[in-house]
């Protein structure tokens, strides 16, 4: 009996937790446009999330480029199909790794910041002094760190894979001598803007919502104390990440399933 | 840093990540050489379209003419209707035919167009009645093996 009322709790407590989660989504949301008004707050928290994730999203863009590039040609020369380099690296980067992989780093350096900053403006209680303030945190605090991510995101996925497709380039004919006209002109041939980069993009943009809302939830509802933000910090970093992995699974089945 | 730095370094950011956009589909996707050149649109009629996909290519003499647009079937003859997208730039005589071929021994199916001797040229909504299915090559393989057990029973009669 105890057992089942137990059982009871942890459902009625999982279901809570989804209901906060999702009446905190839908006030960032009605926050946007308010904080669309505030402009200078919402640039600064553009620098603050994408510029200064731009080293580490190029660096490991490049390097994912160099080495798919060596891996496919390693796998494509018994089939004398070498040409079709460029395509698969396309093809793989702009439809499934510059998105995921893009969001799996933005959740690692932009999300944990914004925990971290969040969870100790909670914990110093300056959310509350706001609130004393007649200033509304979710407007003034939340929602242009949530636009910030939103507008970074499908951009940093964008400049993920063109370094990534840059540095197969740069491999596939300047290492390896794959024809370069062979190389960009399968691509041309067969990667559709609208289909492929264009579902890409929007990919990159639900991760973008998804990774920026779940720091944002972890930071607003951590524990007020040093345990309470490091737990809240690891917690936005795994949820984000199987979200978008799980979110990736979805949209695929959804974009490309049908030829 | 100050406001006007964070400023200029944003609006940096967002140029890149346009940049890199426009990188995607121009140089790196079909945005420039087709989708948005005028095109005229005629359909042909398969008894098999084999394994033929949308947004195939159409080719003539190995030139890269237009596009398969849609795939579908006639319910009154039972058999494949493709639409074809040809650039406007191109025409052919009426009586063109259309085969769908195969790219290399493993490669893309694609049609080709193989123009014939009259003077009037195809018009947009035209039909091409003269085609050549896609090889099929289970087809050809029971065929073949059809005819081996054929001469196996011939030469046991004999």
């Amino acid at each position: 009996m105890i057992a089942i009322a137990r059982l009871g709790a942890r459902t009625l407590d999982v279901l809570r937790g989804f209901g906060r989660a999702a009446w905190f989504f839908a006030d960032l949301v009605r926050n946007v446009p308010g904080a669309l008004r505030r402009l200078p707050l919402v640039v600064s928290q553009v620098y603050a999330i994408g510029n200064l994730s731009l080293v580490i999203i190029l660096a490991s863009g490049l390097a994912v480029g160099f080495v798919l590039a060596l891996q496919m040609y390693y796998a494509l020369v018994p089939y004398g199909a070498t040409e079709s380099l460029g395509l698969i690296v396309n093809l793989s980067l702009v439809r499934e790794l510059g998105p995921v992989v893009a969001a799996l780093l933005f959740a690692g350096r932009a999300g944990t910041s914004l925990t971290a900053e969040i969870g100790l403006m909670k914990a110093g209680e300056q959310l509350a002094a706001m609130e004393m303030m007649a200033v509304d945190p979710r407007a003034r605090v939340l929602a242009p760190r949530f636009i910030g991510g939103v507008v970074s995101m499908p951009l940093l996925a964008a400049l993920f894979s063109t370094i990534g497709i840059l540095g197969a380039y740069v491999v596939a004919v300047g290492l390896i001598g794959v024809d370069a006209g062979n190389f960009w002109g399968l691509m041309q041939d067969r990667v559709d803007v609208w289909r492929d980069v264009g579902n890409g993009i929007v990919k990159s943009f639900v991760f973008g919502v998804i990774c920026t809302a779940v720091a944002l939830y972890q930071g607003y509802e951590t524990q007020a104390t040093p345990e309470g933000v490091a737990y809240a910090t690891t917690r936005t970093v795994v949820i984000s990440s199987l979200c978008v992995l799980g979110m990736d699974f979805v949209l695929t089945a959804l974009m490309f399933s049908t030829p | 840093m100050s406001k006007k730095g964070i400023e200029t370094l944003v609006g940096l950011f967002v140029l890149l990540g346009l940049a890199g956009l426009v990188f995607l589909s121009l140089k790196a996707a079909n945005l420039a050489s087709f989708g948005q050149r005028d095109s005229y649109v005629v359909t042909a009629k398969f008894d098999n379209i084999g394994g033929l996909k949308p947004r195939a290519p159409v080719r003539s003499a190995g030139v890269t003419v237009g596009r398969v647009k849609k795939i579908a079937l006639d319910g009154s003859t039972y058999q494949g209707l493709v639409t074809l997208e040809i650039d406007k730039d191109v025409t052919f005589p009426r009586d063109s035919s259309a085969k769908i071929l195969t790219s290399g021994l493993l490669g893309d199916q694609y049609v080709g167009l193989e123009p014939g001797a009259e003077e009037k040229p195809l018009a947009a909504g035209d039909v091409i009645t003269m085609t050549q299915s896609a090889v099929v090559l289970e087809n050809l393989i029971s065929q073949f093996l059809f005819n081996k057990a054929a001469d196996q029973s011939n030469e046991g009669t004999k």
